[in-house]
């Protein structure tokens, strides 16, 4: 089959791989008809996650047909078509049993404080991913689901990520009636979170980037106030003005590891990798949200330490809430907002890249050419 | 502005939130989001096991030495191999993912894969291709100009790095290549000329 490899920092190439086995009995193999290359994939990309092996393939985000299953598997057939969430996992640990599907404790052999990603590094259990003709998916009665008939495939595609990731960003903020929500970052993500604010009720959602592309359509997608944080002096100050001095209600910060606006903690951190992440986001949002709000972050960084202003987060008695999402609880609520018009989250889809020139792809989504926000990988 | 009780600034009127932002509140029960509470016991997961069967090749397969045991399913992807593979294994078996030292040698250990792979890749019938590896045939048809200038884009401070990050690794091990070569095949009182 062919697959996208990576082959070192900033390098990648499409070749010919071995198609996957099942290896387990409740495995099933997924014909690949989209993928997407999301922001967290730029980390891997740019070196920055440990344990990412040269011949890895990438892609968490995924939808395609069913090509063959295990001997255990009751809840999926062949051909059915099916939507992936990024997690890997069992459906019965400890974890699991909880709905912190994310957490999974019986997918990822090489770490403990992450569960299973496809294509996410073997630092997240060294699944290959789907940016490629096949993949092996694990726990196929538990992870994937058959796409509803009507469902757009590029909406589809969306929830196994970046809409989801976004809607559950939202609801670990706590939002409650006319709060004001800032949401770094005006990627996918943070689209997605700034538009999922508003189905919780929020008063005011304000986003930040430096991209004046992105925080148009942020206004355009998640009708958005903006603020273009390279265009003001001081952006925790601009965000003081906005909220009256007491800060906001609640934050959401949807930039991670390669967060921009201050040159030493981004070059340390995404250049030279000295740090798990650059925490210019994080700290931006511990200095602008209020005494007593809520921080949700939704930026992924690596496990290394980062330099995070913890003491302000305690001063200010601020709540902090994370995680990796577990998507697959977020479908049900998030196909009926599809259906009755409320999201369309393929509207954040710009570019359509075939598998072969994936390469491109990366280098025009890594330095940001063409207004691009969402990249998806034709494959079938 | 003198700080009171009340909020600053003015109360969104939802009637108005509704009728601009379509489906504004109708997750503001608690009740509609599927993430509240975090933690939910009973859901149903569509798993019929208590403890899925083991994956079988878990003999000498890494793993963190935080986990009892290798878990009942994992990634076959990229075995370890090698000089990395003897770097990684070293981390996985030694230090805990609690100690830096556990993620620096994986760090290490990328870097030598990385560069034995770019060697190996030249005697092969592929080698590696910086050019469209990198991907930076891209620009051609899409606005390279354009996109980048007179655009206030604060990453451009440091943008200029990439290109050295990307073709650097190449130019030292080059240098090293050639002065090896010279080390090895030209006598003592000619080389430096």
């Amino acid at each position: 089959m062919k697959a996208m490899t990576y082959r070192g920092p900033y390098k990648i190439r499409v070749e010919e791989k071995p198609d996957p086995k099942i290896e387990h009995p409740n495995d099933a193999i997924v014909r690949v008809e989209l993928a997407a290359i999301c922001g967290s994939d730029l980390h891997l990309y740019h070196g920055m996650l440990p344990d990412t092996r040269v011949g890895h393939t990438f892609g968490h985000e995924f939808i395609g047909r069913v090509e063959q299953v295990g001997s255990s598997v009751q809840n999926l057939k062949v051909g059915d078509r099916v939507m992936v969430p990024f997690n890997i996992f069992c459906g019965s640990c400890f974890f699991c049993a909880r709905g912190l599907f994310s957490n999974c404790h019986n997918v990822n052999a090489n770490a403990t404080a992450v569960g299973g990603i496809y294509g996410y590094s073997h630092t997240a259990g060294g699944y290959d991913g789907g940016q490629a003709e096949l993949v092996r998916v694990p726990f196929a009665d538990v992870g994937p689901a058959v796409i509803p008939d009507g469902v757009d495939p590029e909406d589809a595609l969306l929830l196994t990520d970046a809409f989801s990731t976004g809607y559950f960003g939202a609801q670990l903020a706590d939002i409650v009636e006319g709060d004001t929500a800032v949401v770094f970052g005006a990627g996918p993500i943070g689209l997605a979170a700034a538009r999922s604010a508003w189905l919780m009720g929020a008063g005011r959602v304000i986003v930040v980037d430096y991209l004046d592309y992105r925080l148009r359509k942020a206004e355009e997608f998640a009708y958005a106030e903006t603020i273009n944080f390279g265009q003001v002096n001081d952006i925790v100050r601009e965000l003081k003005k906005q909220t009256g001095g007491l800060g906001a209600d609640v934050v959401i910060e949807a930039v991670g590891a390669e967060a921009d606006g201050h040159v030493l903690q981004h070059v340390t951190s995404a250049k030279l990798k000295l740090q798990g992440g650059s925490p210019i986001a994080l700290n931006w949002a511990i200095d602008s949200v209020r005494k007593g709000g809520t921080i949700s972050v939704m930026g992924a960084y690596g496990p290394l330490f980062s330099a995070v202003k913890f003491g302000d987060a305690m001063n200010k008695g601020v709540t902090m809430r994370m995680n990796q999402a577990p998507v697959k609880r977020q479908w049900p609520r998030l196909l009926e907002h599809i259906a009755a018009g409320h999201i369309t989250p393929s509207d954040m889809v710009t570019h359509r890249i075939p598998l072969e020139h994936i390469a491109e792809g990366y280098h025009i989504f890594s330095s940001k050419l063409d207004d691009i926000i969402k990249p998806v990988i034709t494959v079938a | 502005m003198p700080y009171t009780a009340d909020k600053p600034g003015s109360t969104p009127d939802p009637e108005a939130l509704r009728a601009r932002i379509p489906g504004w509140g109708s997750d503001l029960d608690p009740a509609d989001r599927p993430a509240f509470p975090r933690e939910q016991p009973g859901i149903e997961t569509g798993a019929h096991w208590e403890l899925p069967p083991q994956q079988s090749g878990a003999a000498g397969r890494e793993r963190s030495v935080e986990h009892e045991r290798v878990t009942p399913v994992f990634g076959t992807a990229q075995p370890l191999h090698g000089v990395s593979g003897a770097i990684r294994r070293f981390a996985y078996d030694r230090f805990s993912e609690g100690q830096t030292a556990h993620w620096l040698l994986l760090v290490a250990g990328d870097r030598v894969d990385a560069m034995t792979a770019h060697a190996a890749s030249l005697f092969s019938k592929r080698p590696d291709d910086p050019i469209t590896e990198s991907g930076v045939t891209g620009e051609v048809a899409h606005r390279p100009i354009a996109s980048r200038v007179g655009r206030g884009r604060i990453d451009l401070k440091h943008s200029w790095m990439d290109p050295i990050l990307v073709v650097g690794p190449w130019v030292v091990a080059a240098v090293l290549g050639v002065k090896l070569v010279r080390a090895v095949f030209l006598p003592a009182s000619k080389r430096g000329k």
